[in-house]
This record gives C-alpha cells, sequence and structure tokens, in this order.
C-alpha cells in the first residue's frame, strides 16, 4: 500500500507562542517542532507497511526550516519525504493550502493518506476533509481505530455520546487521534538512515500552482488584529486543615454555583 | 435583511441557541437541520425559517452529504452568512463547504459582529484574535457557551429540502453507531460546570468522587490526559490539547497539576477551582480559588457541605 503521512511543524506548544507583525503565526523565533499528534499518524502508517507491505512517504508544506520535522519523521520509519516549500506560500489560509497539498498528493498516487486529527497551532481540523473534497476521495476522520483489509478501510472514531464505525475503500483521508496507537522512538540506525533518505522538494511550479492563490494575496480570510489574553492571576490559596472541604463550598457559595 | 443560515446538528443543543442568537445580530435567521427539526425550540429563539434536510443519504454517510446539501442551499439562497458549531463535524462540514465554494472560513469564533468580523480564541486560549473572511460570505464555526442564549419568539415557516446526493458523496459510510454511557449528566463542552479529576484521582474506581462533586453540583465530568492515560476515565471525556476545549463557568481540578496540554483545554473558564496536595502545582497559577490538601478528604467533606446546604 503506498501511503502519504502529512506532517505539519508547528511552534512548541509548550512554550509562549504569538503572531508575528504580519499577523501570521510566528515561526522564525520559535522553537519549531514535529505536530504531536503526527507522530501518531506515522506510526500507524508504519504499522500497516509492516502488515501489510508497501511504502511510507512523508509530505510537508513548510518554510525552509521545517527540513529538520522532516527528518525527525524518517527517523522513525517512512521511506522518503516530499516537501513543498515556496516563499510565496507564507501566510496561507487552510483552503489555500489543502490547494496545494491535494495538488502535491495528486504527484504522489496515494492508496491511503493519513494525518494527525488536528494541528497544535490551528487547531482547525478541517484538512482531511478539504483534502478528500478536492481529491474524490473518502475521509474518514478522528480514528481511534484503523482496519485495512485489502482495500477496504474501517475506522472506529470517538462521538460525544460514545463511537461510530465507518468504512470505506481506498483511496481514502484518514485522520487520527493520539488514542490510535504509541509512537515509537526513533532508533539510533533511524536517526542516521534518515539523513540519507530522500527529500523531494516542490515549489508552488511545479504544483502549477501560481503565487497568487497562495500567501496572503490568495487568503480567504484575515487576521484584523491580535492581542495576548491577559494573563490568569492566582486567586486565594489556602491549606486544608482539616476543614479545606467547608471553605471551598463557602466560595462556591460566594461566587454563586451553591 | 438578508438570511442568515445557521447548521444545527444531531437535535439542538445549547450552542444551537448561541448561533441562533448571534445570528439575529446578522440577519433574519433560517435554521438548516439534518434529521428530525425541533421546530418549536428553534423558533424561540428566532428562526423565521427552518430547513429540514432527513433520510439515509443524509444520515448513512459521514458529512459528505450534508456539505452539499449546504452547499446548494447557499448556492440558491445566497445568505449573509452560515454559523455552524464548533464542533468535529461542524467544523468538517465547514472545511467542505469552503472548498466547494472557494470561500473563506473561521473556527471557533466566540462573537461575530454585525459586519462578520469574528473574535476568536487562538493558541489555546491565550490569544485573541479579530478576523474576517475575505473571499465570499462568512461561514464561521461557534464555539460552545460563547454567549448566553436569548429567547426571541418566531414562528419558523418549514421547508423541506431536496436531498439529491452524489456517490462521489457517499464514499464512507456510518455502519454502527454506539452510544455509551449517555447519562442525565450535561455534554461536557456545553456545560457551565465541569469537574475534573488528574493524576491524583489515583484509579478509576476513585473516579466516583469526581463524579459525585460533578452531579451535586449539576456539571459535567472531565479528565486530565494523565487520568485519561493512566485508565482511569474514558477518552471522549479529556479536557485538553488533545481532547475537549471547554469554556464553562466553573471549572473545578481534582488532582490536576496544571501542565500546558491541559490548560490549554479549561484557561478560557470563567471561574477555576483546584484542590491539589502539591502546593507548588501549576493549576494555583491560575485558579481563582485552591485548596491545598488531600482531594480524598477535602471532596467528601464538601459533597457533604453541598449537601446540607440543598
Amino acid at each position: 500500500m503506498n501511503i502519504v503521512v502529512l506532517v505539519k511543524q508547528v511552534p512548541d506548544s509548550g512554550a509562549e507562542r504569538t503572531l508575528s507583525a504580519d499577523n501570521t503565526v510566528e515561526r522564525a523565533s520559535a522553537n519549531n517542532v514535529i505536530n504531536e499528534m503526527d507522530e501518531y499518524a506515522i506510526e500507524e502508517a508504519l504499522k500497516i507497511k509492516e502488515a501489510h507491505g508497501g511504502e511510507v512517504t512523508v509530505l510537508t508544506m513548510g518554510p525552509a526550516g521545517a527540513t529538520e520535522s522532516i527528518r525527525k519523521a524518517l527517523s522513525m520509519g517512512p521511506d522518503k519525504a516530499v516537501h513543498v516549500s515556496d516563499d510565496a506560500l507564507h501566510g496561507s489560509c487552510a483552503v489555500a493550502t489543502s490547494k496545494v497539498l491535494a495538488e502535491a498528493l495528486k504527484t504522489l498516487n496515494a492508496d491511503l493518506i493519513i494525518a494527525g486529527a488536528e494541528s497544535t497551532d490551528g487547531r482547525v481540523q478541517v484538512m482531511p476533509h478539504m483534502l478528500a473534497e478536492r481529491l474524490g476521495v473518502a475521509a474518514l476522520t478522528g480514528a481511534r481505530k484503523l482496519t485495512v483489509d485489502g482495500s477496504q478501510l474501517t475506522v472506529e472514531r470517538q462521538t460525544d455520546e460514545g463511537y461510530e464505525v465507518v468504512t470505506a475503500a481506498t483511496p481514502a483521508v484518514v485522520s487520527v487521534w493520539d488514542t490510535i496507537n504509541e509512537p515509537r522512538y526513533p532508533s539510533f540506525k533511524g536517526i542516521m538512515a534518515a539523513k540519507k533518505k530522500p527529500v523531494q522538494a516542490l515549489t508552488l511550479a511545479d504544483l502549477g500552482i501560481s503565487a497568487d492563490e497562495v500567501g496572503a494575496a490568495g487568503a480567504t480570510s484575515a487576521v484584523l488584529e491580535f492581542a495576548p489574553r491577559p494573563p490568569r492571576s492566582a486567586g486565594t490559596k489556602v491549606t486544608d486543615e482539616g476543614d479545606g472541604g467547608a471553605q471551598l463550598v463557602a466560595y462556591l457559595a460566594t461566587e454563586k454555583f451553591v | 435583511m438578508a438570511e442568515v443560515l445557521v447548521v444545527v446538528e444531531n437535535g439542538v443543543k445549547k450552542v444551537t441557541l448561541e448561533m441562533l442568537t448571534i445570528a439575529r445580530g446578522l440577519g433574519d435567521v433560517s435554521a438548516v437541520v439534518f434529521g428530525e427539526a425541533d421546530t418549536a425550540k428553534l423558533g424561540e429563539y428566532g428562526a423565521a425559517k427552518v430547513y429540514v434536510a432527513s433520510g439515509d443519504d443524509v444520515d448513512g454517510y459521514l458529512v459528505a452529504p450534508k456539505a452539499a446539501v449546504l452547499a446548494d442551499l447557499v448556492r440558491e439562497k445566497q445568505p449573509a452568512a452560515v454559523l455552524l458549531a464548533s464542533t468535529q463535524e461542524g467544523k468538517e462540514i465547514a472545511g467542505r463547504l469552503a472548498v466547494k465554494l472557494d470561500n473563506g472560513l473561521l473556527t471557533d469564533a466566540v462573537e461575530v459582529a454585525a459586519d462578520g468580523t469574528a473574535t476568536q480564541a487562538v493558541f489555546a486560549g491565550s490569544g485573541i484574535v479579530k478576523s474576517k473572511v475575505t473571499k465570499g460570505l462568512p461561514i464561521v464555526t461557534i464555539r460552545p457557551n460563547s454567549v448566553t442564549p436569548v429567547a426571541a419568539a418566531a414562528t419558523p415557516a418549514v421547508e423541506q429540502l431536496t436531498v439529491a446526493v452524489s456517490d462521489a458523496d457517499k464514499l464512507t459510510k456510518v455502519v454502527e453507531r454506539v452510544v455509551e454511557q449517555k447519562g442525565s449528566r450535561p455534554e461536557l463542552t456545553e456545560a457551565g460546570i465541569v469537574v475534573s479529576g488528574g493524576r491524583g484521582v489515583g484509579n478509576a474506581d476513585n473516579f466516583k468522587l469526581v463524579e459525585e462533586l460533578a452531579d451535586l453540583l449539576g456539571g459535567a465530568v472531565g479528565a486530565s490526559r494523565a487520568a485519561v492515560d493512566s485508565g482511569f476515565y474514558p477518552h471522549q471525556f479529556q479536557v485538553g490539547q488533545t481532547g475537549k476545549t471547554v469554556s464553562p463557568q466553573l471549572y473545578v481540578a481534582l488532582g490536576i497539576s496544571g501542565a500546558i496540554q491541559h490548560r490549554a483545554g479549561m484557561q478560557t473558564s470563567k471561574t477555576i477551582v483546584a484542590v491539589n496536595k502539591d502546593p507548588e502545582a501549576p493549576i494555583f497559577e491560575l485558579a481563582d480559588y485552591g485548596v491545598v490538601g488531600d482531594l480524598f478528604k477535602i471532596v467528601p467533606q464538601a459533597a457533604d457541605e453541598i449537601r446540607k446546604r440543598k
């Protein structure tokens, strides 16, 4: 099975994040890491390859610095990577991003496209369905379990009430939650091997997309202003000396919660 | 005034009423219902029209048919805006709709101004942006617990939509829907009060304590990632970066240290109360009221105290 995994480099969600002067996510000064959920997508792809054979390709759209996350992804075991990078892509909205990724995917002929359910920077969750819409393939999103039987895919997905089981035939886009598996750690051998794995660079011209369809010029939405939320200040802290529970309820009563 | 479409999924939820309330500031409100329509309730909150799309073609497949029906409706009615809930399904429909119409979209809005400018919480609630769709009409998803629903009676005209869905939208079939533990508790993302337990709760059995306090307060139960990963509580109740984002009036954190992963899902809560045995736990940095001590003593005492006051 020919599997493509979507990998995004994001600013570390554990550190302070902000927008730059042009109201795009500040990536230059941020501590950039591989989007956590994408590691589960890579793991799932590797497991399917191990069970059914095939090839795993990492696809990333991002600035030159995203190479670091691509190598990290490859060190887990995928065979190769494709890096779509172009200065004109800076500030692209989700709609334009889906156009670029869809064009890149068309060059890869994937049977199965696996993505993390969301990125920690945007948390928009729309990319898998946007890609499925553009490629005319099935989308099975939010998987906590994926079963591959020939060309038939079965996904168990969490819902608010419980779960549902959905099925589709390949080609398809599957997005996964972090409940689906436990990603492997790259081995030393894997890290060394990743340095030699092929990374194909693609530009907008390669994909036949013009610069004004993407980036700030082609954006379908614009950020007008950004402000950090005023930090919460710590309130009252008491130490329990036998009446902590009663004190807690007294506080809740003054706030009219009980 | 132009028409504003409000997409209603899985029955009328609180977020539906919030959307209807926001939509009234943007134009004449029309609800779009997939499945059974509670027309009376929608009318109570100002829906002048209710479009209903139902049948196996809508129900039997993942989101694509809904997006197709909605795209046809938008092309026909040319509404001023489309509002959807910021749930997984709402966002997915919005994403497909945006691609179909080559239109911008904004997710996780907490407010939409009359000119379509949306206020969004970003970076897990640590930043606020104002954004606008610059191509096409505003397609905006609304976060639950963003506004207080306000009733405004209307008698809606009901219009049944013709569902013409192509095979291309029927690629992903829903073969089974399993309902687990649907209790009397409010839904996590919509609840006014959320009581969550973390690693400090110790084991699955002890979560009864968290549930008991939640029930006494009329709230929903949540769990930190550490608690879910340890198997104390099911994943659909996870609050945090890789779980649900909640924004209740009151958030009670029991035995939760307050790692960034967890804060990302709850720091926009109005009032935060924490119980933790570690006085240095980061959760106290954002708690309006914190009790340092043993939750197994404090929580039962609090529960008794609430019962006494009832």
